[in-house]
């Protein structure tokens, strides 16, 4: 009984799709960001995994990659949120089946 | 590096009362994750009795404390001088009806001081309170204060929503914001400190301040004083606490809360006071260590005597300081603070790099380098201080003109003899 | 990976990850979503310590579960009443359908591959190395990722702004 790469890879590809469901089939704006962070999480998940298990002169690489993806998306969801804020003031709501023309 | 296990009746590290205790059981034929379970428990159960124990205690000092700074006496009806009053209080809290308001969200705020109390435990796991006296001696262990103490932001925030009451709201956000700004300072403090001795490892910095001889604090003075203001901050203590002062808005975050779930809620203050003089004692006051004396007193009880004196410094704090406004703390925080922060930063990594590139012996690059930080320490606060503008006033109290300023002291140009 | 604590510690944490993932979709109110994921974003730094990364674990709680989740509490907050539940447009089930074709292309993917497995028992210390790194091979991407973080939050300020009202030349 033990824990390989293909472990991690399947939960990783689990998580990926949850985040892909939510981020295509939720109504609420900060559903779908939800969504996008969680397929942000899955894949670092899968590059630590690599990391620790694949044979690599560097295997560290995938730890800086994740930094990076971690910065990258706490960026991202700092301006999603603040353009979220912002649709609620000039649309008046954040629904995202009802933003879907771009003038009135 | 670590001695070799003592004789297990040698108290001046419980350790080796503990590692006698692990090797009886691997002799006994048990498998190889006992010792590691059995370890880890008795950690654990140490943490709890001692933080447990340490907030009963420390309910008493304060009040006693407190009062007698207030020029009166403090709590002495209940039992001799009062020394019952914790348990009153205990009691008190326990019997009192938790009432959970009608529409407030009722799984959030059932597990809102749970998520409160805990990040506030967790923090004792890597500190070192004796040689071999570690929970889990972590390899990030000083990421990982930081780290949990971040949790602290969302138990916040669940407490303040589920409420269902616009003053616990607020009084959330104000909270948050007051927490995320001083935690910036934090970080950046703690890694000037990390920077200078090379090793996120707690265990390894207290070794380094044993090694050399000198603690932190005479290296790094501006460091220690944005992170005891950081941390008085991040304690939601006075003169900090405006998020949760009476008179300020009705307790704040915890408002709607009663009878035990205010108590997870008081003891996780007193409790995460107790983690940041942990941590500035483990830093910079040299944790379990005091220049040679840990071979006959125990490490332990040197490392809570300092912890004491460091949170008694906080109830004076308390007792002596004006409560500050919330714009004044986060004009602080960022006009003040994180500029000398991040010049402290600067100044400390110039230091190390000189120190290896130059190649001088500790003996005299330490010494100059406490002179040169505490100089540049005194003249940063100060002159940072008047450029920004706060100069000293006038100090001259002047009588007020009646027909104009009625009851009123007014600085400035004196009072024409009337 | 074959000894037990670790075995017990994955299929704990994943159960974990993977549940309250599946609860942030489920769920009916939009805040209680969030708290899942953020016991989601837990169980994701759990596993990172079953693989010998602690940095990039410490890194995780630090950034996720203490700054992006607050992000995210604040924009609920400051977004209508009216629209705080977690239902799904009219698009769920064709993203179900990709969902789940993505997830089993990925696994099965994972599975068949002939990866190249090292006999690494684990890393020592991660956090000097990778400051080594970034300093180092990827100084570029380190200098790039902090203009980046200058311009978001430059960028958040200027978008989230109150409109001053334009002031008239009065005389």
């Amino acid at each position: 009984m033990s824990v390989d790469l293909e472990h991690y890879l399947i939960v990783g590809a689990i998580l990926f799709s949850i985040g892909l469901y939510l981020a295509l089939a939720k109504q609420n704006f900060i559903g779908v960001l939800m969504g996008i962070e969680l397929m942000f999480n899955a894949v670092n998940l899968t590059f630590v995994a690599f990391s620790r298990f694949v044979e690599s002169p560097n295997p560290l690489d995938g730890h800086v990659f994740v930094v990076f993806v971690i910065t990258v998306a706490a960026a991202e969801a700092a301006t999603a949120l603040a353009l979220a804020v912002l649709l609620y003031r000039v649309r008046d709501t954040i629904n995202v089946d009802r933003i879907d023309s771009l003038k009135w | 590096m670590i001695r070799p296990l003592a004789e297990w009746y040698d108290l001046r590290d419980i350790g080796n009362a503990v590692g006698a205790l692990l090797e009886q059981i691997e002799d006994w034929g048990a498998p190889d994750w006992v010792p590691y379970v059995v370890s880890g428990l008795i950690g654990v159960v140490a943490i709890l009795l001692w933080t447990v124990l340490s907030v009963l205690a420390f309910i008493w000092i304060e009040r006693r404390v407190v009062g007698l700074m207030q020029n009166r006496i403090g709590p002495n009806r209940v039992g001799p001088m009062g020394l019952l009053q914790p348990v009153a209080d205990a009691l008190k809290l326990l019997f009192k009806e938790p009432v959970t308001t009608r529409d407030s969200d009722r799984v959030l705020f059932w597990l809102a001081p749970i998520v409160v109390f805990i990040p506030t435990m967790v923090v004792f796991a890597v500190i070192p309170f004796g040689e071999r006296m570690v929970l889990a001696d972590l390899n990030v262990g000083v990421l990982f204060l930081i780290a949990i103490g971040s949790i602290n932001t969302i138990a916040v925030f669940m407490a303040g929503w589920s409420s269902n009451n616009k003053y616990a709201l607020l009084g959330a956000m104000r909270t948050i914001a007051m927490l995320i700004s001083y935690e910036l300072i934090q970080v950046l403090v703690l890694l000037a400190a990390v920077l200078f001795v090379g090793s996120m490892r707690l265990g390894d910095i207290v070794a380094w301040q044993q090694d050399y001889g000198v603690w932190l604090i005479f290296l790094q003075p501006l460091g220690l004083l944005g992170y005891v203001i950081a941390g008085a901050v991040e304690m939601n203590r006075s003169p900090t606490d405006t998020a949760e002062a009476e008179s300020e808005i009705v307790a704040g975050y915890h408002t709607e809360y009663g009878g035990i779930k205010f108590g997870f809620f008081y003891q996780a203050e007193y409790l995460a006071g107790f983690a940041i003089a942990a941590v500035i004692v483990t830093l910079y006051m040299g944790g379990w260590t005091l220049w040679g004396l840990e071979e006959w007193v125990p490490g332990w009880l040197i490392f809570l005597a300092k912890l004491y004196g460091v949170f008694f410094i906080y109830i004076w704090s308390r007792g002596t300081l004006p409560r500050l406004r919330i714009d004044q703390l986060m004009g602080f925080a960022w006009k003040f603070m994180l500029p000398l922060a991040l010049v402290n930063v600067l100044v400390v990594g110039g230091e190390r790099l000189l120190w290896q590139e130059a190649e001088l012996s500790s003996g005299e690059a330490l010494p100059l380098f406490g002179v040169v930080n505490f100089v540049l320490a005194v003249g940063l606060i100060v002159g940072w201080a008047w450029i920004l503008g706060h100069r000293r006033p006038d100090r001259v109290a002047h009588r007020a003109i009646l027909t104009k300023e009625v009851g009123a002291i007014f600085y400035g140009e004196p009072a024409p003899n009337i | 990976m074959d000894d037990t604590g670790t075995v017990v510690a994955f299929y704990v944490l994943s159960a974990m990850t993977v549940g309250s993932a599946l609860g942030v979709v489920v769920v009916r109110n939009l805040v209680h979503a969030v708290v899942f994921l953020i016991v989601s974003f837990m169980g994701v730094a759990g596993l990172y310590i079953t693989l010998s990364a602690d940095f990039v674990a410490v890194t995780q709680i630090l950034i996720y579960a203490g700054a992006v989740s607050v992000l995210l509490l604040f924009a609920i907050v400051l977004t209508p009443r009216g629209e705080r539940g977690n239902s799904e447009s009219f698009l769920r089930l064709p993203a179900l359908l990709l969902a789940l074709l993505v997830a089993f292309t990925l696994g099965y993917v994972a599975i068949d591959t002939d990866w190249v497995i090292s006999d690494r028992e684990g890393f020592e210390e991660t956090a000097s190395v990778i400051g080594e790194a970034l300093l180092d091979k990827y100084v570029l991407p380190f200098e790039i990722a902090s203009v980046l973080l200058l311009a978001a939050m430059l960028g958040a300020i200027v978008l989230v702004r109150p409109e001053t009202p334009t002031e008239e030349a009065g005389e």
